[in-house]
């Protein structure tokens, strides 16, 4: 993969560009809606949820909280069972530990295991600078690394394709691609199959991320559909896994709970096809040369934030971009990350700070706050309340920048003195940081809300098309972000209300 | 990089000068009733995932495994395999001629009813794992009192030393428009054999 994120526009430019494209939203419609469907039905069949969401909250901060010795355990734990372990400040440094194992065993070819950390640190780019090829086994992950393109979703990455854009990349740049593939997916798959086959019987080394990785027993896990992961874990010799210091769990019986939460919130199934768990090296069975690379990369950074530092919960379970309305609508691409949705408008900035990059500080605000995000989320993080911080984080740090006598044109459409201009908003987001903190506030909140609704639908008689009522461009800090896209009006009903309606089974 | 170590637990202990009490876990899932027909809902959901279920008794476990085999011409098992399997080669082979195999048999450490799942912890009986990957019909045998409820009694039985492989029907992929296509890069055919214990 050739492309990056680097010198994206801001969110509201690269929205407003993602809304023009009529494929990619439609595209991503049909799929966020479908997800959303398959989650809904596997998580009402689980009568204990809320109490596994509770479970799974808890067990990740209570690790957050004593990271240092949970690390501290899983290094031991890995070393025993024969495993190099070694920790990575940065990107730079974790791609060239990697990059190192590579050399130092003289092997120019790697396949990959899709894995969010090696996209956030470009491994492959790093790798292809140094003369060696990695090689994406994901099937998404090969369409966005042959199309030469960027992941778009966490799950699906290449979601903005449609078959027949599929088919024409795999005949343009699939080495051995038959010339009469069809755009059948199962034709398309069957193609990727061959192509791959050849590269996991001779790769002598593979990169993988892991999803959890157990302090007590040095136990790392991947989570799959494909079968590409078992490849890559089993058949080479060397195995790298980047690990980012977040991922790690107490104990192996912590994972009775991710293992319930994951995979329904992620593909909507009540199991995901594959799961490999493997603990150091296993003598006459998968890779005899195992390292794991311990990531920081601004995890430290995001830990240091009282508030912020529930976004390391994060299972990269995707469910909260597929029930976000802003992301449904711009698409991944417009955040700017491999992180996109809400998980990416909190932890971009969390992991790497405000006020130095419009387009990070652009992100907090790429929410409505309507909190559709924490419903969704297995571990239940908090997104307006963090959202609402770091807004206010961005504010102070260019109030900062403005009192040093920068002039700053970030929020609104005019240059504005900052010291005065954040402090509606500022208002309004404690207030609903107040309503959204406490369930029953909300509801009350949510139930006043919807009547305000019903009198703005009387008043306002716009809607976009398809027929949803929206409103035109708020005023003051707002407007930026409304000029790229239309606000949904305030549902006549409120989620709670729907959601009582309906049983309760979303 | 030892100094990024230190510097990385140092950051750590930094971040953390104000962190709260540890809360409680709730484990009350662990204790939810499980349900009627554990073979019946493990049949159930391994079926959903268009894997294909036989149930049968002990005596006609072999017949079983030759029919859920049908034409697959060149079979592997693991030398350990407690069924006997007309023909089939010992696992002695290399990547490519393991790739060349029409299918393999293998027994199950646990299955979990509730999501459909076999487990294998390549003990006796299943084999290392590129036994069970790379070859394109996979079927599998496991014994009824090997089921349990889900995935809590599962993790329960497990040994983490060991390595495993959950699997869960046949590999698939959603990665085109969302459309579930059996097979990538597993076995694209999934076999569960029942075998009841009398
Ligand atoms: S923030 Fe929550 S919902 Fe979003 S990807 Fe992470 S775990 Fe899933």
């Amino acid at each position: 993969m050739s492309a990056t994120f680097v010198g994206m526009p801001a969110f509201p430019d690269a929205a407003r560009s993602a809304l023009a494209d009529s494929q990619l939203r439609g595209n991503l419609a049909h799929a966020t809606s479908t997800i959303r469907g398959k989650r809904a039905q596997v998580v009402g069949e689980v009568s204990e949820w809320e109490e596994l969401r509770l479970a799974g909250a808890a067990i990740k901060d209570n690790t957050l909280h004593h990271l240092d010795e949970h690390l501290l355990r899983l290094e031991r734990s890995l070393t025993e069972r024969g495993a190099t372990v070694h920790w990575a400040r940065d990107a730079a440094e974790a791609c060239a530990i990697v990059a190192g194992i590579a050399q130092q065993h003289g092997v120019d070819e790697v396949v990959k295991v899709k894995s969010m950390a090696t996209q956030e640190i470009e491994l492959n780019e790093f790798l292809a600078e140094q003369g060696i090829a990695a090689w994406e086994t994901d099937l998404a992950e090969l369409i966005v690394q042959l199309g030469d393109d960027l992941p778009s979703h966490i799950l699906v990455p290449a979601i903005h394709r449609n078959r027949a854009e599929i088919r024409e990349i795999f005949r343009a740049k699939m080495p051995g691609a038959p010339d009469d593939l069809t755009d059948n997916p199962a034709d398309l798959a069957a193609a990727a199959r061959l192509h791959l086959r050849q590269k996991f019987l001779s790769a002598r080394m593979a990169v993988s991320g892991a999803n959890f990785a157990v302090a007590d027993t040095g136990t790392l896990m991947v989570v799959e559909s494909e079968g590409n992961g078992r490849m890559c874990l089993t058949l080479p010799d060397i195995l790298v896994s980047v690990v980012g210091i977040e991922k790690v769990v107490p104990s192996w019986d912590d994972l009775d709970v991710f293992l319930q939460l994951l995979p329904r919130s992620s593909t909507g199934e009540r199991m995901n096809p594959y799961t490999s768990t493997w603990t150091g090296v296993t003598p006459g069975d998968g890779p005899q040369e195992m390292h794991v690379v311990l990531l920081d990369n601004g995890r430290t950074r995001a830990l240091a934030d009282e508030v912020g530092r529930q976004a390391l919960r994060c299972i990269r379970c995707s469910a909260c971009l597929n029930v976000c309305p802003v992301y449904e609508r711009t698409g991944g691409h417009a955040y700017g990350s491999v992180y996109p949705g809400p998980i990416g408008a909190i932890l971009n900035p969390l992991l790497r700070g405000v006020g130095h990059d419009k387009q990070l500080d652009s992100l907090p605000y790429a929410s409505s706050l309507c909190g559709a995000c924490f419903e969704a989320c297995p571990v239940r993080i908090d997104f307006p309340e963090v959202l609402v911080h770091l807004r206010s984080k961005v504010v102070d740090a260019h109030r900062g920048r403005a009192e040093r006598g920068v002039r700053c044109t970030l929020r609104a459409e005019r240059p504005v003195r900052l010291g005065r201009a954040p402090k509606p908003e500022a208002v309004a987001m404690k207030a609903a940081s107040w309503a959204l903190r406490d369930a029953g506030r909300l509801g009350r909140l949510e139930r006043l809300a919807g009547a305000a609704g019903r009198l703005l639908a009387r008043v306002l008689r716009r809607s976009a098309p398809g027929g949803r009522r929206v409103l035109g461009s708020l005023p003051g800090p707002g407007a930026r972000w409304t000029t790229a896209r239309d606000v949904p009006a305030p549902p006549t009903e409120s989620f709670r209300e729907w959601w009582q309606r309906e049983g309760g089974r979303s | 990089m030892s100094g990024a170590r230190e510097e990385i637990l140092a950051s750590i202990r930094t971040a953390l000068r104000d962190a709260p009490p540890e809360v409680e876990v709730p484990r009350g899932y662990r204790s939810s009733p499980p349900p009627a027909d554990l073979v019946a809902l493990f049949d159930e959901r391994v079926t959903d995932y268009r894997a294909t279920v036989t149930r049968c008794a002990l005596v006609d476990v072999v017949e079983a495994i030759r029919s859920a085999l049908g034409d697959a011409a060149r079979v592997v098992v693991s030398g350990d395999l407690p069924y006997p399997v007309d023909g089939a080669l010992d696992d002695d082979l290399s990547a490519s001629e393991l790739d060349a195999v029409d299918a393999v048999v293998t027994t199950a450490a646990v299955g979990i009813a509730v999501t459909g799942t076999i487990v294998l912890d390549h003990g006796p009986g299943q084999g290392r794992r590129a036994l069970s990957l790379v070859p394109d019909r996979h079927v599998c045998v496991i014994r009824d009192d090997q089921i349990v409820a889900g995935v809590p009694d599962a993790i329960a039985r497990l040994d983490p030393a060991r390595p495993q492989t959950w699997i869960s029907g046949p590999s698939a992929t959603s990665d085109i428009e969302l459309d579930r296509v059996e097979g990538v890069h597993g076995p694209r055919q999934l076999h569960v054999v029942v075998v009841r214990e009398d």
